[in-house]
């Protein structure tokens, strides 16, 4: 059996097509990825961009629309996915995937382009706590992005920047249109441009860990969402929540579209 | 599950956490959607197909603002919304 779980985020799409195994030799493998696909809608609708992003996963991996049992929506375009058989928010794919992949998970803090939460989960990967921020866009990935533009940086490089500086700046704007600027301010004082990018990450890292306070650090800490790519933003992170260790998933980003697939595959039983 | 709706800014913090496992068998029959004067909380059907209350969209980045008549900055003994649900589902951060 195969399902499918679409991720339509803010920025991009993302697509798991799940396929259901049965390995003698190795009873606990249920499920195998047959294939993850990231799409940049650019100009298109969200309904086109699910259309799209759905129709070159099923090509690159060879499957049939009809060979698809079930497709699960999550993300802040899940409404728009209009072949989805369900939506499901972000809080529960996002739990679901992160207990998957680390079973000891009980603590998922998701940052994406425009948004970050911080989510309790239970062993089943059953969302018990959550909490976001309706109102600030500097606790995710885009605010980091534009600051590293301003200092003409690419986002990795800006990441890789932040790893060489040892010295703290705190900003205190909440708000990105004032952080911006303050780091405009720290760019005309000649401030190193590494302690610059680092102020930035330690800054949307301390309002990560404000959500992932209110809903509790608990067991293993697993990070997902396109900011996990980021090494400066992870030590930032880990500094933040006083923690030593934050795991890692390799494609981060597609792990909310695999727990979309896994409960669209749960409940086809 | 606690769902926190809301925001921290420069001022502080402003959440509303409703424990949605109370709203599940609501014994106070829906008395959230009635008693807030700004009219802020909807039933939903969340993702286990329970029926549970939540803030409606409009208002979870501004709850500071809208809360403020409830309260007065001298300070209030009680919340319409929190003495209305019995069964103790709701919270305020502030
Ligand atoms: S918030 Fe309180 S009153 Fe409203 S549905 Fe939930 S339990 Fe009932
Ligand atoms: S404090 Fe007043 S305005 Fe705010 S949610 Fe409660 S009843 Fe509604």
């Amino acid at each position: 059996m195969i399902t499918a779980g679409i991720d339509m985020g803010s920025r991009s799409v993302k697509v798991v097509l799940l396929e259901q195994i049965n390995v003698d030799s190795a009873p606990q493998l249920q499920y195998a990825v047959k294939k993850a696909h990231l799409m940049m809608p650019g100009e298109l609708d969200a309904d086109q961009a699910a259309e799209r992003a759905f129709s070159e996963a099923l090509a690159a991996a060879g499957v049939a629309r009809d060979d698809v049992k079930s497709v699960f929506a999550t993300g802040a375009g899940r409404k728009q996915v209009a072949f989805a058989t369900e939506g499901v928010t972000e809080m529960t794919a996002g739990a679901k995937g992160a207990v998957y992949m680390y079973p000891n998970a009980r603590t998922v803090v998701d940052v994406g382009a425009e948004e970050g939460r911080g989510i309790k989960t239970d062993a089943e990967g059953k969302a018990v706590d959550f909490a976001g921020n309706e109102k600030c866009a500097a606790g995710a990935g885009s605010f980091a992005e534009a600051m590293s533009r301003a200092l003409q940086l690419t986002l990795a490089e800006f990441g890789e920047a932040s790893l060489k500086s040892d010295r703290t700046i705190p900003m205190n704007a909440q708000c990105t249109v004032f952080a911006e600027s303050e780091v405009v301010s720290l760019i005309h004082s000649s401030t190193p441009k590494e302690d610059i990018a680092k102020a930035v990450l330690d800054a949307v890292a301390s309002r990560v860990c404000a959500m992932v306070r209110r809903v509790g650090i608990e067991g293993e800490v697993v990070l997902i969402g396109g900011m996990a790519h980021n090494p400066g933003f992870v030590k930032s992170l880990k500094g933040a929540m006083g923690v030593d260790a934050v795991s890692l998933p390799d494609l981060p980003e597609f792990v909310s579209a695999l727990g979309c697939a896994l409960i669209a595959a749960e409940r086809q039983h | 599950m606690i769902a926190n709706y809301g925001y921290k800014d420069g001022s502080g913090d402003y959440y509303i956490s409703i424990d949605t496992d109370r709203c599940i068998d609501c014994a106070a029959g829906r008395a959230c959607l009635t008693a807030c004067p700004k009219e802020m909380f909807e039933i939903i059907t969340d993702d286990y197909d329970d029926e549970v209350a939540c803030i409606k969209q409009a208002n979870r980045r501004s709850l500071a603002y809208d809360c403020a008549d409830c309260k007065p900055s001298g300070g209030y003994a009680s919340l319409p919304c929190t003495t209305a649900c019995t069964p103790g589902a709701l919270k305020h951060s502030w």
